[in-house]
């Protein structure tokens, strides 16, 4: 009997060792190139989170392994990556895509080999039509115009004049914004536009100063473009409300636009950027509390709306994999779908088969720009 | 055995022999893009090495080939086979417009529209967002012909066919290269490359070979774009962009221009570094530009010149 | 009215920037005929280190002293250690070397400093100043009086100096020109240091207009090098014009036309200006070498 109870340990002993094989995580984003203001803070996240999941004693008793790669925001890179992540790397679970071009090139690869893929890139058409394996965290371009829009009827705002930049991230959001600004009630009646590296806006912006009866303007666009187009505004004068978009959610966006020049802008972002003006039993507010501690210790400087797409994509990943208990990419995947009530830095997830986003426009904050910090506007 | 058959026995053997090697399906994924790569790189050895003229625009002409792809089947109906032919023709075309002012000129004066070209071409693609569905990419249909494959008993992954049938166009790409080669034309061309006005004395229409050089190679620049189109099933305007037409010129450059197995080595190496570098990505820039550099002085005609000549060197 | 104005007034703005650019490519390329692709990785330099001194706690003076003579410097490396040792090298060779080089520098860049983007403040403020109707920023006079004073400086070395002289006559034949007893080498290594610190300034004077980050080196590059070709290559005269030039077609392109094709200006232009006039508004017609 003994020397059975002692196999039966030893048996037991032996599963335990095998359970604690890695769980290999693959990731491929944007951290050079055109995206890396995107990508950077992405990738930084997930390290951290990878370290501090293993410290904790990983996921099931397993550790987590991170194949990351850094596909510099060239789709076909993209595509390459992804293809070494299932065919190479034998992951069961993909992050990544850091902008539309890169997510739409993994998308074949996941849903070929039958891996989940959870991407951080902002079009609608990542999940609308909904395709088996792809999840995404970050907010679609469409619920940021809504969510401004709706902001705008309510101080009486009908007339717009747009500025977008041609980049993937300003083209796709102004598009989305045109589509529904007829139903949101919205005129757009000046569409302007600029490249993402250009220095100066001030004709566009003189064009829609110009145009008779606009009584806000949209500036659609992140990275450098937005803060040039802050202080151009400023500089002309403008004088009607000025709103931006999701993209430039970071305290970098007011020190570049200088706070003179920033002041009263409004943006659609995320609870991260305000976590200390969130109610007390807000469930995202611990959530963003610990995370821009953590981010801020270990990288000395404040996370942007970015790193949180990251951090969101990696903790439903995690709690996907404790809640199935297995690290099978088909039950991942159904677990992701299963997602319910898991605050993240974005919003409040809760996935169905027909959502594969998993929260509304709720989960946006309309904030406005005061004194060089940010303030709820709702 | 003339250089001829052997540099094309080498590259089959490499297509044919290489999977024997391969631990997983990621490979045939390199290797394909290798191939793409090579045959876009022998249209520049055809410009650079044959005519010594240099392009800084071919990434635009690669969109076109990727994006006739995409839009011909949709707009025209044509199949994607033949929307890639049509891609290299608009592109020929295209060359032979910019080009024949051009030409005229001796200097750099070809690098410099090219590269204005190249731009241009990326900012329609990334800007007719009615047509091109701006700059996050439209998708491209499928060629059909791995599923007529199968149809007939040959079943094979969608990677490993591409593989093949890519390493196929590449093969094709240099036996015509090589051919153009030995044939009046490119000894012309490289009585051009040697001396430009001994050329024109001795009674040799400098402008129209280059012309022809030139037109030649969009070809092969947008028949890749084609490829790499059709195998990704997704397109960007990024396949236009400038960064991409400098990698053409490098991998040319590196491995050898005058070469057509060069072309392939430079394609080899460039297209495997990055994939090589992941371990050291923060460095993969610094290694690039250095790569870049030491052979450019080091090994100026390129690797395999000043490779084969070293060994040859050795052996007297 | 007032919209015109405004329309010219951003065109200086941005011009400024792009002949302060292209005057840099001029002194490379009259010295060796190069068409150095770092150039744009010179202005990056000027606006990083600067902004990293300034962080730093030094005053803005210094950081941008320190910039722009830390960034001559690596002109000067890049001279000794990756020209110098080819020379002889096809043209095409020194290209993809400068090449190598702008993509070499950007990858320490990022590594160094960070891939976010930065700003220092305007150095008198950022209180436009209104002009016939319209309003420009204190910063883009500075940019402006920047460009006049470099191509003043240039046209004066290459012209009253005669080290500038020998720049000149070491382009058109350098055997010759050692045959006279020109330090042949001398004059590339200044060259490269000129350029640099030309390329740097630029970047300190525009920083507070444009921002900076590791890899705004290329579009930079790239519309300094229009400029330059649409002025006349080697020529500081046609880089001044070249530039602003460029800057007003862009600015009233926007601003009359379409923002959309604003940027293929400067690139419908180049090919305009080869198929038209090839040597530029001010380049002189060469003749070549059997």
């Amino acid at each position: 009997m003994k020397t059975l109870t002692a196999l039966a340990t030893l048996a037991a002993l032996g599963a335990a060792s095998a359970a604690s094989a890695e769980i290999r995580i693959g990731a491929t984003i944007s951290e050079t190139g055109p995206a890396a203001f995107l990508g950077d803070p992405e990738a930084k996240t997930l390290e951290m989170m990878v370290e501090k999941l293993n410290a904790a004693g990983g996921i099931n008793g397993e550790q987590v392994e991170l194949v990351l790669y850094d596909d510099g925001g060239d789709p076909n890179k993209a595509r390459t990556f992804a293809t070494r992540l299932v065919e190479d790397d034998e992951v069961v679970a993909i992050i990544g895509g850091t902008t539309t071009g890169a997510t739409m090139s993994i998308i074949p690869v996941a849903e070929d080999a039958e891996v989940p893929f959870i991407s951080l890139a902002g079009a609608i058409e990542i999940i609308d039509p909904v395709k088996d394996w792809v999840f995404k965290t970050p907010h679609t371009d469409r619920m940021a115009c809504a969510k401004i829009f709706e902001d705008m009827k309510a101080r009486g705002i009908t007339r717009i004049g747009m500025i977008s930049g041609t980049d993937g991230f300003g083209a796709s959001m102004r598009k989305q914004c045109l589509e529904i600004a007829p139903e949101a009630g919205i005129e757009v009646i000046a569409d302007e536009s600029y490249g993402p590296t250009d220095a100066d806006m001030t004709p566009q912006l003189t064009n829609i100063k110009n145009r008779a009866g606009v009584q806000a303007v949209l500036n659609a666009g992140f990275g450098q473009g937005p803060s040039v187009v802050t202080r151009n505004y400023q500089q002309l004068a403008v004088g009607l409300p000025l709103y931006q978009s999701h993209g430039v959610a970071s305290k970098g966006f007011i020190d570049l636009a200088g706070s003179g020049a920033a002041e009263g802008v409004r943006l659609p972002g995320t609870a991260l950027l305000v976590g200390d003006l969130l109610a007390d039993d807000d469930p995202q507010k611990p959530v963003v509390a610990a995370y821009v501690a953590e981010y801020q210790a270990e990288y000395g400087e404040a996370p942007s709306t970015f790193g949180g797409y990251a951090h969101d994509a990696f903790a439903i990943l995690t709690d996907a994999i404790t809640r199935a208990g297995s690290a099978d990419p088909e039950e991942i995947r159904d677990a992701i779908e299963t997602t319910a009530g898991l605050a993240g830095t974005t919003g409040v997830v809760t996935m169905t088969p027909e959502d594969h986003l998993g929260f509304d426009l709720s989960a946006f904050r309309m904030l406005e720009i005061r004194d060089g910090g940010w303030t709820l506007v709702d | 055995m003339t250089t001829k058959r052997a540099t094309l026995l080498i590259l089959a053997a490499i297509v044919i022999v290489s999977p024997f090697f391969f631990p997983s399906n990621y490979y045939y994924r390199v290797g394909s893009l290798i191939f793409v790569n090579a045959l876009a790189v022998t249209g520049i050895v055809i410009l650079t090495g044959y005519a010594g003229q240099v392009s800084l625009g071919h990434a635009g002409f690669a969109g076109i080939g990727g994006y006739a792809c995409a839009l011909a089947p949709v707009h025209l109906g044509l199949h994607p086979g033949l929307a890639a032919l049509f891609g290299a023709a608009l592109s020929g075309g295209v060359a032979w417009l910019v080009g024949r002012p051009i030409l005229r000129l001796r200097g750099y004066y070809l690098a410099v529209a090219s590269l204005g070209l190249g731009i241009l071409v990326a900012m329609v693609l990334a800007n007719e967002a009615w047509l091109t569905r701006g700059p996050d990419g439209i998708e491209v249909p499928d060629l059909g012909l791995n599923d007529a494959l199968e149809a007939i008993g040959i079943d094979i992954r969608n990677t490993q066919f591409w593989y093949f049938f890519s390493g196929l166009v590449m093969v094709v790409g240099a036996w015509i290269a090589l051919n153009l080669h030995d044939s009046p034309t490119g000894r012309a061309l490289r009585a051009l490359h040697g001396s430009e006005i001994a050329a024109r004395v001795v009674g040799i229409d400098v402008a129209r070979l280059k012309l022809r050089a030139f037109v030649i190679s969009a070809v092969y620049a947008s028949l890749a774009g084609s490829l790499l189109a059709l195998q990704n099933k997704f397109i960007t305007p990024d396949v236009a962009g400038f960064m991409h037409s400098i990698e053409m010129v490098t991998m040319a450059v590196l491995g050898g221009a005058g070469s057509v197995l060069g072309a392939f080595l430079g394609a080899a190496i460039l297209t495997t570094l990055p994939q090589v570098l992941t371990v050291f990505q923060e460095y993969e820039q610094i290694l690039l530009g250095l790569v870049m550099m030491l052979v450019m002085i080091f090994m100026r005609e390129g690797l395999l010149p000043s490779l084969a000549r070293r060994v040859r060197g050795r052996e007297k | 009215m007032s919209e015109l104005m405004q329309f010219l007034m951003s065109g200086v703005t941005v011009g400024a920037v792009y002949a302060l650019v292209a005057l840099g490519f001029t002194i490379i390329y009259n010295a060796s005929d190069v068409v150095n692709f770092a150039q744009g990785e010179f202005v990056m330099l000027g606006g990083m280190i600067t902004t990293f001194a300034h962080l730093a706690g030094l005053p803005l003076p210094l950081a941008a002293l320190i910039a722009i003579a830390a960034t001559a410097a690596v002109g000067v490396a890049l001279d000794k250690l990756a020209i110098e040792p080819a020379r002889g090298a096809p043209v095409v060779s020194l290209i993809i070397i400068t090449i190598g080089a702008s993509i070499f520098i950007r990858g320490v860049a990022q590594l160094v400093f960070d891939k976010q983007l930065h700003r220092f403040p305007a150095f008198t403020g950022d209180a436009p100043i209104a002009l016939l109707g319209a309003t420009i920023l204190p910063q883009s006079l500075w940019m402006l009086a920047g460009a006049i004073a470099v191509f003043i400086g240039l046209w004066a070395f290459f012209t009253r100096t005669l080290t500038g002289r020998a720049v000149l006559a070491t382009s058109n034949n350098r055997l010759a020109a050692q045959l006279v007893g020109i330090n042949v080498k001398w004059v590339m290594t200044l060259s490269f240091a000129l350029s640099a610190a030309i390329g740097a300034l630029a970047g300190v004077l525009a920083t507070p207009v444009t921002n900076t980050s590791y890899d705004i080196g290329i579009a930079l590059a790239l519309k300094g090098f229009a400029a330059a070709m649409l002025g006349g290559m080697g020529n500081p005269k046609g880089a001044l014009v070249g530039g602003i030039l460029l800057g007003l077609i862009e600015a009233l392109t926007a601003g009359y036309v379409s923002s959309v094709y604003k940027d293929a200006a400067a690139f419908v232009v180049i090919l305009v200006v080869l198929f038209a006039m090839p040597q530029g508004l001010f380049g002189s017609k060469t003749t070549d070498r059997v």
